[in-house]
């Protein structure tokens, strides 16, 4: 590493030479984080496919293999639906606003992946480590909805209009439940830097982790990024027996895979920063020898696909909500029980030392 | 020219060309989305001045909530682009009256002797793992308490009057209670009834 930036220092000079060598960096690391994402995202899809029809008693893909290996079946069914994809027409309809159609899955997807900067994996590795993390990952995460709304408007189609109008709705009511939830955490850890966050939740076994003394909260996180990411139940921005496909109605080939990769991206991300968040990252459940053998790196995956595994059970067997009825849970329910949590832990962390030092609560509160 | 001027100008510029076309832009889907972009690049140059606080709320506030509840208005609108312009010529006037003092005032910040650049100190630099938002919300919530607390409370009394402005009491609206949705057990829907089976003829 100190050799090639001792090489860049040569070739540009010591005023261009460090930049540049720390944006070439930057750039290596961005494609080491996104290249493992979108595999994991194209994977997430056939273990949707799977375990949605272990659940209704089906096989799910089982012809797609590599080089005929027949215990492989089924695992080439992503990379196979990717080629498809890659090879279909665009087809832009008619009267449609022809930059806006082509921005609106860029502007879906961008902010997905922008928000994986801040994403510590480990202690140590992480591309950005900002102070005010929580935060970016909040504002990156608002722009998403863009997309929705712009793919919608830009299609000249009632269905599509509609999915959009649902979509922002939703979008933003759910988004307040959130932060609001986030907020008590940052009253826990006294920082919105998320290996801060993480590093708050030691102290020996899952005890301390943030999720006992937030439950309600890890609940209404994780509920809101169900509603925020447009998933079943909460999937009236798509509602494919009402709208036909709502704001997508109108795409086809890589254009819709956008959309779809930037669905699954954020749903990954929701899932991971639940886990950095209410389960304690990369920590161990108990501080004892064979759990602290397996790397940390190893265990935040472990979470992340067990959240994710909630995200498709969902989708398996809830019915999708009404629309007044996502609107009465996000504003009647969820807000109101965020607000009493933070007047509640506000009170609690204003109880005498003393108290705040003796058994339960130093637990959580150092 | 340093790295950081380079961005600076590229922001700059990106901000200068974005809100003129927010004020040039026939469609007004367009004219909003460019105020979009003229936030988030206003938010850039705010990171350059290593208000990365204020920059994030910016984008959060007024990017992830405002605007596209302004859009969403926007693209609602049927919009007949000559209607807008019949009254033009009978505003300019006024228009330009406005723009005249507003860049009257803009000149006194900017050359005054009182605001001139010589005046204002740089701001010192900060060790690496200084907070913006701990020192920010330390000043809001202890120096600032009163004005914060107004600015709240005014806020309050704005939902509260833009909510009792809309509200209608219609007669007769259909509305279904979901916690009584929740309470019914079978015994309130399904009679069991016990019969006794028939005999064939």
């Amino acid at each position: 590493m100190e050799y090639a930036q001792q090489l860049f220092g040569q070739f540009f000079g010591t005023e261009w030479g460090p930049v540049l060598f720390s944006l070439t960096k930057n750039l290596a690391l961005i494609v080491a984080i996104v290249l493992p994402l979108l595999l994991g995202v194209a994977y997430l899809t056939l273990a949707e496919r799977k375990i949605i029809a272990f659940m209704q008693i089906r096989v799910g893909p089982n012809r797609v293999t590599f080089f005929g290996i027949p215990w492989l079946a089924g695992w080439g069914q992503p990379i196979a639906d990717a080629v498809k994809a890659l090879m279909k027409e665009i087809i832009i309809p008619n009267g449609a606003n022809k930059t806006l159609f082509i921005m609106a899955p860029i502007l879906t997807i961008a902010p997905a992946l922008a928000a994986w900067a801040v994403v510590p994996f480990s202690p140590e590795m992480v591309l950005a480590d900002i102070n005010a993390g929580l935060l970016y990952i909040l504002a990156m995460t608002s722009m998403g909805v863009y997309g929705v709304i712009i793919a919608g408007w830009a299609s000249n189609s009632k269905y599509a209009f509609l999915g959009a109008m649902r979509s922002a709705a939703q979008v933003v009511s759910y988004e307040l439940a959130m932060g609001f939830a986030l907020v008590c955490v940052l009253m826990l850890s006294h920082s919105l830097n998320l290996g801060d966050i993480v590093k708050g939740q030691q102290g020996g076994s899952f005890i301390n982790w943030y999720l006992i003394p937030l439950f309600p909260m890890f609940l209404v996180y994780f509920i809101s990024g169900v509603a925020e990411t447009n998933r079943a139940p909460f999937d009236v921005a798509e509602g494919e027996s009402e709208i036909v496909a709502g704001f997508h109605v109108e795409y086809s080939g890589m254009a819709f895979t956008v959309f779809f990769l930037a669905e699954y991206a954020n749903m990954i991300l929701v899932a991971t920063l639940a886990s950095l968040i209410f389960l304690g990252g990369w920590l161990p459940p108990f501080d004892i020898a064979p759990f602290t053998l397996i790397p940390g790196f190893i265990w935040l995956l472990l979470k992340i696909a067990f959240l994710l595994f909630f995200f498709l059970w969902f989708r398996a067997t809830f019915p999708r909500y009404r629309y007044d009825q996502i609107m009465r849970l996000g504003w009647k329910v969820f807000i109101p029980l965020t607000l009493v949590w933070i007047v509640l832990l506000g009170a609690v962390m204003q109880l005498p030392p003393a108290m705040l030092n003796a058994f339960p609560l130093n637990l959580w509160f150092h | 020219m340093s790295f950081q001027d380079i961005t600076f100008y590229f922001f700059a510029t990106v901000l200068v060309a974005s809100a003129l076309g927010v004020i040039t832009a026939r469609n007004p889907v367009h004219a909003a989305l460019l105020l979009v972009l003229a936030f988030f690049t206003c938010a850039g140059l705010w990171l350059l001045l290593q208000a990365e606080f204020l920059a994030i709320t910016l984008v959060l506030v007024y990017v992830g909530a405002v605007m596209v509840l302004f859009l969403f208005v926007v693209m609602m609108l049927d919009i007949n682009l000559d209607r807008l312009r019949e009254g033009f010529w009978k505003w300019f006037p006024f228009g330009a009256l406005l723009a005249l003092v507003m860049a009257a005032e803009m000149a006194m910040v900017l050359m005054g002797r009182k605001f001139s650049i010589g005046q204002m100190p740089a701001p010192p630099a900060r060790a690496a793992d200084y907070s913006n938002t701990k020192e920010l919300g330390r000043l809001i919530y202890t120096e600032y308490v009163y004005a914060f607390e107004l600015a709240a409370v005014i806020l309050l009394v704005a939902i509260v009057a833009a909510i009792a402005l809309t509200l209608r009491r219609r007669t007769g609206p259909r509305f279904l209670d979901p916690s009584q949705q929740v309470k019914v057990k079978r015994a309130d829907r399904v009679r069991m009834v016990s019969m006794p089976s028939e005999k064939k003829e």
